[in-house]
């Protein structure tokens, strides 16, 4: 429900970061959205084209990288991804899970001229 | 040319909640940010909270008198700060004008009105969505998820996200349980297959019960914030 400020502050971002590098204009944004984030794709892919208009990325695509939820057991090491949200270790039934993938929200990367 | 970026896209929000956090330490604060969805019980459980907590012992009161301000988020109206100020707790209304959560941001503006000096625990009252608010940190030691059993035991599966992010879960309206198909089994159950760390109470705002252990809880936690700082 929120994407639209989220997507104001991606733009935010990227322009802060091409007028570092003294670029005219924003090709390509890479987004880096994890399962968990509690984001919508779609939602954020229709509130970047309506924000971009009179930006310097106005005419850039947006590439998602959407990343799976994925686990690392506290007690046996085994790394594995999480389905249905059951945060439990299919390798030792333990329970104490660290979440090390899922809940990226954040801009990697751009593409500038 | 490519440029590699990798910020945070809500870092502006958590380095915010990172200052207030700083503040409510400074002043020993024990900090709840309350999640729930619309009608689940925040304000109800705020001011049956606060009546028990903030109770003299010389009233009655079981938890020895502990001073207690809220925070109240909504869309639009005054309608739950004017419920809460009848408890006698020290509270600010922050309207959203829309916005479906309340960020770091909000809340420490509205401490510019809202002294924290005298006060054990601040609740904060999220604007009323489960999905949302989970995303946005203010800079509170926990957040407790409410969920009243008239929405269904599928929540948890459904709304994954806060019920990892919460260090509590509250179920409330367990009167009505007779009346519905809801099982508290099966929430308890999936709620900790997404977090086992959970601390479950069940309550009901309306008859009472339950909100003793909830109350010895959060004095417990105030304690443990108060002998850190």
């Amino acid at each position: 429900m929120h994407e639209l400020s989220i997507v104001q502050n991606i733009l935010d971002i990227a322009e802060s970061e091409a007028r570092k590098n003294n670029a005219k204009k924003i090709i390509k944004i890479g987004l880096k959205i994890g399962e968990m984030s509690g984001v919508v794709i779609d939602s954020i892919i229709f509130c970047f084209e309506t924000l971009k208009t009179n930006t310097i990325a106005r005419d850039a695509e947006l590439l998602i990288d959407h990343i799976p939820l994925a686990g690392k057991c506290k007690n046996c090491g085994s790394n594995f991804q999480i389905n249905n949200y059951i945060f439990k270790c299919n390798t030792c039934n333990n329970n104490d899970i660290e979440i090390i993938s899922g809940r990226e929200l954040f801009v990697d990367e751009l593409e500038v001229e | 040319m490519k440029i590699k970026v990798v910020s945070n896209i809500l870092k502006a929000n958590d380095s915010i909640a990172e200052e207030n956090r700083g503040l409510f330490k400074e002043n020993g604060l024990f900090v709840i940010n309350l999640i729930s969805s619309p009608g689940a019980g925040k304000t109800s459980l705020l001011e049956k909270t606060i009546l028990l907590l903030s109770s003299p012992p010389s009233k009655g009161g079981k938890w020895g008198g502990i001073s207690i301000g809220v925070i109240e988020g909504d869309i639009a109206t005054t309608r739950d700060a004017e419920r809460i100020e009848k408890t006698g707790a020290r509270v600010i209304q922050i309207n959203t004008n829309g916005a479906c959560h309340l960020d770091s941001n909000m809340i420490r503006t509205s401490l510019r009105d809202f002294p924290l000096n005298g006060l054990d625990i601040l609740f904060i009252e999220n604007v009323g969505n489960l999905v949302c608010p989970a995303n946005f940190n203010l800079g509170e030691d926990a957040k407790a998820v409410i969920l009243s059993i008239t929405e269904g035991d599928d929540k948890p599966k459904k709304y994954p996200g806060i019920f990892r992010e919460a260090k509590v879960l509250i179920i409330n309206k367990t009167d009505l349980l007779p009346y519905t198909d809801c099982s508290i089994d099966k929430i308890k159950k999936e709620s900790l297959e997404i977090n086992p760390d959970l601390n479950i109470f069940e309550v009901s705002c309306r008859s009472g019960e339950g909100l003793d252990r909830w109350c010895n809880w959060v004095k417990g936690k105030t304690r443990e914030e108060q002998k850190l700082n």
